[in-house]
């Protein structure tokens, strides 16, 4: 029998990966400036769109880019109305999670009863997976495990050791300097809006095709808020964010490992666990303002008019 | 707000159904298209030899969750289906699906009744004070209300006998089992599942009485990524075969991505998993759906309280698996002939408690009053009840 703790560990590593794929496309888009509070509605129709794909080519990795276009296109519709037509963002975005949440269960219905053809899930990395503790811990994943890891990393270089990274941060701060020194400030932040999209969706799409490998209507379940709240938990650092969606998986998980285990704590005590760490870590943060005001973009959440 | 956020719109949409209801007379909302144009021609023939009662009687459904769950509220839709079926031109059916458990509940009975509604039916537990409330001044109005346990003069009880298709459940679990570790997924700790994990552990034992089962608790009826993360840490556990109560066929799934089993619940869900799937405990509402809207349009409707399992054809196990040993399929159909007939009980003494309390003494049965209140484990269950001191 494999030790537990590893086990858990690994269970962490899934679970947080559905919040980390979301939550570091939101700092994508955060990082330019943009809230887009849309995440579950998107992440629930890149489900659907996942799902059906998957279905109808029968290659989960077809599902996941779907998925990823879905979110894409559904983002880049949001863009259009909130960096063109200025709209406001909070709620353009509510407005997209609503319709996310109807539009995908009602294109959704037929879809319910199909399937994906059943089959056992068994990844390894050849020598790692073998070692003893680390290997059924860490790489005996799903390959997306491991994408997200490096997306990651990617991202924190890309924020803090590129140019390309510096403009996209240089326009969440003062999207006016950027402005004034001759950067398509819309443009940069469509593109950063649509990555973000991309992302969620990748991550929608995750839930349908492998994690849960089903459709319902509703089934993202609040995900898309938590990686919401996973962009300020993390302080817009990729790096951060991903361990708090580890984090947060690994308490999820945790609650149903200790109640395999028969610990004597109510179990409506663990279901609350997840949230009350996330409240308490929060808590944290703003305990030292320094924290968040040095990594906040600066213009969050506000319009941005070329000509005003 | 999350609760809000996700809730709303598929309460937006119910509500413009009603909306659009209200304003095109005689269209109920979300109404399915096929049996509504059958019922709607069929209909018109009822009216044409000029009948004195031409106005078909108006049948609502409130569903906690969406049709579409496969499972719990899928089950219920079923049966409504059916029901149109049976009655063809004589009623009109409706829904609607994703009524919160909650004070909104009683809006859309209100609203129900305001559409000319007579007969509604309120699918889940939840939905009890609500219910008392709009009975009490809709006098003419009779209410159906399931798993609950309040009555009033217009409002009665149903309930299925859930039980005994998890104990059938577990005589298969306990036949096939190689760990003798079996796994439960929990949804909300209320008598009614408690009940039914017991009667899994019977069912188990009473084919392998080595069998352990573990549980982990949810709360929630209806989350699949949960139901997914739950099943998993089971599986990690060292469970082999998996049984749920909650709605959706994640943990199935979940049973076949590990090559590992599982059971379908509430519906038929073999074909999600067809290698992984051993049986289907299902809940056919059909018998008791037709027999309270025959009631009413009889006129012999009375407040009551019913509870029908096996024996009513309300319960049955289903899809049985190859994989299931021919002796344990046996044990299954002498079980459910026995239910059928009345010469088998499941909750027949001696049954023993978790803490080897003796619950049952030999030959003695319990009645629907002890089974209403079980908020214990039976032997062979692991870990604590939550809640419970």
């Amino acid at each position: 029998m494999i030790d537990a703790s590893a086990l858990l560990v690994a269970a962490s590593l899934h679970a947080g990966t559905v919040l980390a794929l979301a939550a570091l496309g939101l700092v994508i888009n955060e990082r330019a400036g943009v809230v887009n509070l849309g995440a579950e509605g998107m992440m629930l129709v890149a489900a659907l769109a996942g799902f059906v794909a998957t279905v109808w080519t029968g290659e989960p990795w077809l599902g996941l880019f779907a998925g990823g276009l879905a979110g894409a296109l559904l983002a880049a519709g949001f863009g259009l109305l909130v960096l063109w037509l200025n709209a406001n963002q909070y709620a353009a975005g509510l407005a997209l999670s609503l319709f996310g949440a109807g539009f995908s269960a009602f294109a959704g219905a037929p879809f319910t009863q199909e399937r994906l053809p059943e089959r056992v899930d068994a990844f390894r990395i050849p020598v790692l997976a073998d070692l003893p503790w680390v290997g059924p811990a860490v790489f005996r994943q799903h390959p997306m495990v491991y994408v997200a890891m490096v997306l990651a990393i990617a991202l924190a270089w890309f924020f803090y050791r590129s140019r390309a990274g510096l403009v996209v941060r240089a326009i969440g701060e003062s999207p006016e300097a950027a402005h004034a020194l001759g950067y398509p400030v819309r443009r940069i932040r469509l593109l950063a809006v649509i990555a973000g999209g991309a992302l969620c969706g990748v991550s929608g799409a995750y839930i349908s095709v492998i994690y849960t490998q089903l459709w319902v209507e509703g089934m993202v379940a609040g995900k898309g808020w938590i990686a919401l709240a996973l962009t300020t938990f993390g302080t817009w650092r990729p790096g951060r964010v991903l361990i708090g969606a580890y984090l947060f998986g690994g308490v999820t998980m945790l609650q149903f490992y200790l109640q395999g285990r028969g610990v004597a704590i109510p179990s409506q005590w663990l279901t609350m666990l997840p949230y009350l760490a996330t409240i308490a870590v929060l808590v944290m943060i703003s305990r030292n303002p320094r924290w968040i005001r040095t990594n906040m973009p600066a213009s969050l959440g506000k319009p941005f008019w070329p000509e005003g | 707000m999350t609760w809000l956020l996700h809730r709303a719109p598929i309460r937006f949409v119910s509500w413009l159904g009603l909306a659009l209801a209200v304003v095109l007379p005689g269209a109920a909302c979300k109404k399915d298209p096929a049996p509504a144009a059958g019922s709607a021609s069929a209909a018109g023939e009822a009216k044409a030899p000029g009948s004195a009662n031409p106005e078909p009687l108006k049948v609502a459904f409130a569903y906690v969750g969406p049709v579409g769950d496969g499972g719990w509220t899928f089950a219920h839709d079923n049966a409504r289906k059916a029901l149109e079926k049976e009655f063809g031109g004589k009623i009109v059916t409706s829904f609607v699906e994703g009524v919160p458990e909650a004070a909104d509940a009683e809006r859309v009975f209100r609203d129900m009744i305001h559409q000319g509604n007579k007969l509604i039916f309120g699918t889940t537990f939840g939905y009890m004070e609500p219910m008392r409330k709009v009975a009490a001044d809709a006098r003419d109005v009779k209410f159906e209300h399931a798993t609950g346990y309040k009555t009033a003069e217009n409002l009665r009880t149903y309930d299925s006998r859930t039980y005994e298709g998890a104990y059938m459940a577990g005589v298969i679990a306990g036949s096939v089992t190689q760990s003798n570790l079996l796994g439960v997924v929990g949804s909300v700790p209320i008598p009614e599942v408690i009940r039914n994990i017991d009667s899994f552990t019977l069912g188990a034992q009473s084919v392998n009485p080595k069998i352990t089962t573990k549980v982990v608790w949810i709360n929630k009826w209806f989350d699949p990524p949960h139901e997914t993360d739950a099943a998993r840490s089971l599986l990690d556990g060292g469970a082999d075969i998996l049984f749920q109560n909650t709605d959706s066929s994640a943990v199935l799934r979940a049973a076949a991505q590990a090559g590992k089993y599982g059971f379908g619940w509430d519906s038929d869900m073999s074909s999600y998993a067809p290698k992984a799937h051993l049986a289907s405990a299902v809940i056919n509402w059909a018998p008791y759906y037709i027999k309270a809207t025959r009631d009413v349009l009889e006129g012999t409707w009375t407040t009551g309280r019913t509870w029908w399992g096996v024996q009513q054809g309300a319960i049955d196990l289903v899809a049985i698996s190859d994989k299931v040993p021919a002796e344990a399929k046996a044990k299954v159909d002498a079980i459910k002939a026995g239910l059928k007939n009345g010469s088998f009980v499941i909750w027949k003494g001696p049954i023993f408690g978790q803490d080897g309390k003796e619950v049952l003494q030999q030959g003695q049965v319990a009645d629907d009053k002890f089974l209403g209140g079980i908020n214990f484990y039976v032997q062979g269950v692991d870990g604590p009840v939550p809640g419970a001191r």
